[in-house]
Order: structure tokens, then C-alpha cells, then sequence
């Protein structure tokens, strides 16, 4: 199991082919009350990069994009009813959704987690 | 404006809201905290308990000279004449053609009118007051002053002992207080619907006034965002947003703003066009609109009728924390406006039900006397 992000503060973690997509405790922090988090619908297929999921704050709306390509097995339905969860615990019950990996070369681009707690560091 | 560190000016209470974890923002050519420990707490504190908003950036004008009321009358639509001293009146400096300007408070303060404006607009309004009144009027414009809103339930509790007498005032009343011998003055008035007050303190008093106020227990600094939210909900608009140049005061739903007397005389600015918006209707109207689901509705999004077409727009929107709902406010044609009519937003390709509702969406609770004039 290992631990990646993105420049714009995603995380994905890696269990087998199966990767589950999250925003750090940053974004959250930097996001304030999270009001609404909509998750994309099983079977859609994403590229990195691409906008997969929208998540609001009381003061504006972000998207999240996916940290790598993948096809989108399940999403976080928790998220939807309690989106003040992300706040609470964002790097594990407040993750997204969790996508089957089409290309692990992908994960090669991505941040470490030690690295992406030093750069965060910077900001 | 494109906003640069550079040009960003400091409020004399900078330090103070760093020291409380006040997160700092570009606002009104200030950096102004948008928040402390964060918008939702902030803004529910504030309707349960009393919220300390930094106010400074706003201009506070005073303008004396012979007929001080009637010369601001040609260019406020408001009746300044019979506003009594230690009275303070919501109102709007319009344009010739009626478009607002600014929305602003106008006190009778002795043979004085004391006038506060919005902050980004502050140095516009200036040049207009300087181009457009007589030149018998003097306008001082008191930069040296802050400002400090004390909102919520609790307010009164908390500024009495500290200034003896002030629960005395009702609502949109004025009056000269004293604490620790400097001189405040002090409206129950405010931008959250609840009970409170706005405080003129000297710059370099403020500090130590704010920190007086946030000693007790019941009173928490706010920032901009849970201002903005609690002004929301209590359907109060925000210029530049929701009030402009394109707008009157007939279409944004602010003719309580004019009275009988004025609307028989007519005699202000933009007045042609008003009073026959007052007679006829303006072709579009605000409105509050209560939106389905959970996903906040902002400035901008299209308001769509049953047809598909597009009615209107989106000035304020978001979500509300007393009611834990999306909430919006915009303007839609005068013959869509009833409360109850549905409507459709569009926000990034995506469409939402929403209904006319009356605002506020949290009912005012000023502290109006017993009997006494609205």
C-alpha cells in the first residue's frame, strides 16, 4: 500500500490495481466548511488530470481532478450525506471515490507523501 | 482593479486580527480577515451569541453647512428633513438616472449629518458628494476613525457595562457614549439582522476597545465570510453584487427607502425615472430564492423560466448555515417575482429548482421600543 499527490493537493492511495482518490487535510483546511461533495458514478472512465469531482465550501466551488487514469468503481455516498466529513477526517473516511488503475507508470509523476508534506510546508 | 500586496492598505486593527488567527484577504483595498476559526462557527456564534466585525474599511463622511438635509436630499431619495437627531435612515446615492451608487446609513448628528458607505466604493462616493452638492455643505472625510459592529443576541449584555446607558438605544438610534474616557459613537444598528450595535472609535483606540469587547466570554471576533453569510440570510443586499449602477431603487425592492413625502415631491436624483417605476413597475425585480438540494447557487448563474428562458441572474447565493440549505438572491422579471413561483438556475451546464420566497430568509430581530415608529 503507498501514498501519492498531486500538486493540487490530491491523494491517491494504492491497494492491489484499486486506487481510492481523496483531497489532503490542506485543501480541506485551506477549502473552510465543506457544504456540498458530489462523487462521479461508477463505470466512468477518467484520465489524469481530468475534473472528476466537485466539492464547495461556503465560500466557493473546486474541483477535484484525478490523480491518475482509471475507471471509476465506487463512490464515497457518505460523502454526499455528511460533506462536513471531509473536514473531519480528509485523508481517510472523507475520500471520494475509488477507481480500478489503468496505468501504474502514471504513479511515477506523483508526489511521495513525505515530499508532498515538506512542499505543502512552502506554501 | 487587479489587487497587489503593494497597494493593499492595513487596518489599524491588522496586528490584532493576525494575533486571533485571522486569516488575511484582499477585500476594499484592505487585507481584511475573511475568517478566524471558520465561517460556519462564526456566523452561528453571531445569531446565538454576539460577533465582533472590523468594520474600518467602510468611509465614515460628516457634512455640515446651511440645509445640510435638503442638500443631501437632491442626491439621497431618503427624508432627511424629519429624520430627528441621534436618528439613523438606510438609503442610496443615485445617480441622475437612478441607478445606485452606494448604499449607505445617514445619521442626524446635531446640525450635522453623519453618512458611513461601503468601503470599495467609499472614494467614488466622495468625488460625487464633492461634484454634485453645493458648495455652501463641507464634507469631512473622518479616515482617522475605525469601525465596529457588534452583532447577535447578546450584544446589549456585553457592551453595557463597558458602556453604561447604551441599552437604551432602539433600533436605528444614535448617540455620543463614552468608555475609559474616549469618546465612541455609537448606532444599534448592523448588516446580520440580529440586535447590535456599530461603534466609531478613534484608529488608535480601537485595539484596546476590541480587546475590552472580546474579554467577555459571549463576544468572538468575526470575519468577512460569516458576514457575508448572515447578511444573506437576512436578505440584505451587498453593493456590487446585488445593487449597481444598472440597478434602481424600485427594482432592487428598497422603496421602504422613500416615503410618502418624497414620493409626492419627487425632487431627487434619478427621481423621473423612480417614481414612474413606483407608478408603473421596474421591469425586474429582486428576489430571494430558497434552492433545492445541497449544492450552493452562486452570483452568476442564469435564472431560467419554465420556457427555458433566461429571466434573469444570480447576485448572491450560497449556502446558510442557520438552515442548513442553499439560499440565493437575484433579480428575475417583475412578472416572475411572487413568492412561490418556481424557476430554474443554471450554474456550469447544470439546472436547479428553485422558489420565489419573501426575505429575509431569518427573521430580523432588532430591538425596536414598545410602540415606537418603525
Amino acid at each position: 500500500m503507498s501514498l501519492y499527490f498531486t500538486k493540487e493537493h490530491e491523494w491517491v492511495r494504492i491497494e492491489g490495481n484499486v486506487g481510492t482518490v481523496g483531497i489532503s487535510d490542506h485543501a480541506q483546511e485551506a477549502l473552510g466548511d465543506i457544504v456540498f461533495a458530489e462523487a462521479p458514478p461508477s463505470g466512468r472512465s477518467l484520465r489524469k488530470g481530468e475534473e472528476a469531482a466537485v466539492v464547495e465550501s461556503v465560500k466557493a466551488a473546486s474541483d477535484v481532478y484525478s490523480p491518475i487514469s482509471g475507471s471509476v468503481i465506487e463512490g464515497n455516498e457518505a460523502i454526499a450525506d455528511d460533506p462536513a466529513l471531509i473536514n473531519r477526517d480528509p485523508e481517510g473516511a472523507g475520500w471520494f471515490f475509488k477507481l480500478e488503475v489503468s496505468d501504474p507508470s502514471e504513479l511515477e509523476g506523483l508526489m511521495g507523501e513525505a515530499d508532498y508534506r515538506e512542499w505543502v510546508k512552502t506554501l | 482593479m487587479i489587487e497587489t500586496e503593494e497597494t493593499l492598505a492595513k487596518l489599524p486593527l491588522d496586528a490584532w486580527h493576525r494575533a486571533n488567527g485571522g486569516r488575511m484577504v484582499p477585500f476594499a483595498g484592505y487585507e481584511m480577515p475573511v475568517q478566524y476559526e471558520g465561517i460556519m462557527a462564526e456566523h452561528l456564534w453571531t445569531r446565538d451569541h454576539a460577533g465582533l466585525f472590523d468594520v474600518s474599511h467602510m468611509g465614515q463622511l460628516l457634512f455640515h453647512g446651511s440645509e445640510v438635509d435638503r442638500a443631501l436630499e437632491t442626491l439621497l431619495p431618503g427624508d432627511l428633513i424629519a429624520l430627528k437627531d441621534g436618528r439613523l435612515k438606510y438609503s442610496m446615492l443615485l445617480d441622475d438616472d437612478g441607478g445606485i451608487i452606494d448604499d449607505l446609513m445617514a445619521t442626524r448628528r446635531g446640525d450635522q449629518f453623519y453618512l458611513v458607505v461601503n468601503g470599495a466604493t467609499k472614494h467614488g462616493d466622495i468625488e460625487q458628494f464633492e461634484r454634485r452638492l453645493p458648495r455652501t455643505i463641507a464634507m469631512d472625510h473622518m479616515k482617522e476613525q475605525a469601525l465596529l459592529a457588534l452583532q447577535g443576541p447578546e450584544a446589549a449584555a456585553a457592551l453595557e457595562p463597558l458602556v453604561p446607558g447604551v441599552g437604551e438605544l432602539s433600533f436605528m438610534q444614535a448617540g455620543l457614549f463614552h468608555w475609559d474616557g474616549k469618546p465612541l459613537w455609537i448606532s444599534r444598528s448592523g448588516y446580520t439582522g440580529e440586535d447590535g450595535f456599530e461603534i466609531s472609535v478613534a484608529g488608535r483606540h480601537v485595539e484596546a476597545l476590541a480587546d475590552a469587547l472580546t474579554a467577555d466570554e459571549r463576544v468572538k471576533p468575526i470575519g468577512l465570510g460569516a458576514r457575508d453569510s448572515l447578511r444573506l440570510e437576512a436578505g440584505l443586499p451587498l453593493y456590487g453584487h446585488d445593487l449597481d449602477l444598472e440597478t434602481t431603487p424600485v427594482m432592487a425592492d428598497l422603496t421602504f427607502a422613500i416615503n410618502k413625502r418624497r414620493k409626492a415631491e419627487g425632487g431627487f436624483a434619478g427621481s423621473l425615472r423612480i417614481l414612474a417605476e413606483l407608478e408603473n413597475g421596474a421591469a425586474q425585480k429582486r428576489v430571494g430564492l430558497l434552492v433545492e438540494g445541497k449544492q450552493p447557487v452562486r452570483e452568476g448563474a442564469l435564472i431560467l423560466d419554465a420556457e427555458g428562458s433566461e429571466v434573469g441572474r444570480i447576485t448572491s447565493g450560497g449556502h446558510s448555515p442557520s438552515l442548513g440549505r442553499p439560499i440565493a438572491m437575484g433579480y428575475v422579471a417583475t412578472a416572475l417575482a411572487e413568492p412561490g413561483t418556481a424557476l430554474t438556475l443554471e450554474q456550469r451546464a447544470k439546472l436547479f429548482q428553485a422558489t420565489v420566497t419573501p426575505m429575509p430568509f431569518v427573521a430580523h430581530r432588532y430591538h425596536r421600543k414598545q410602540g415606537a415608529a418603525a
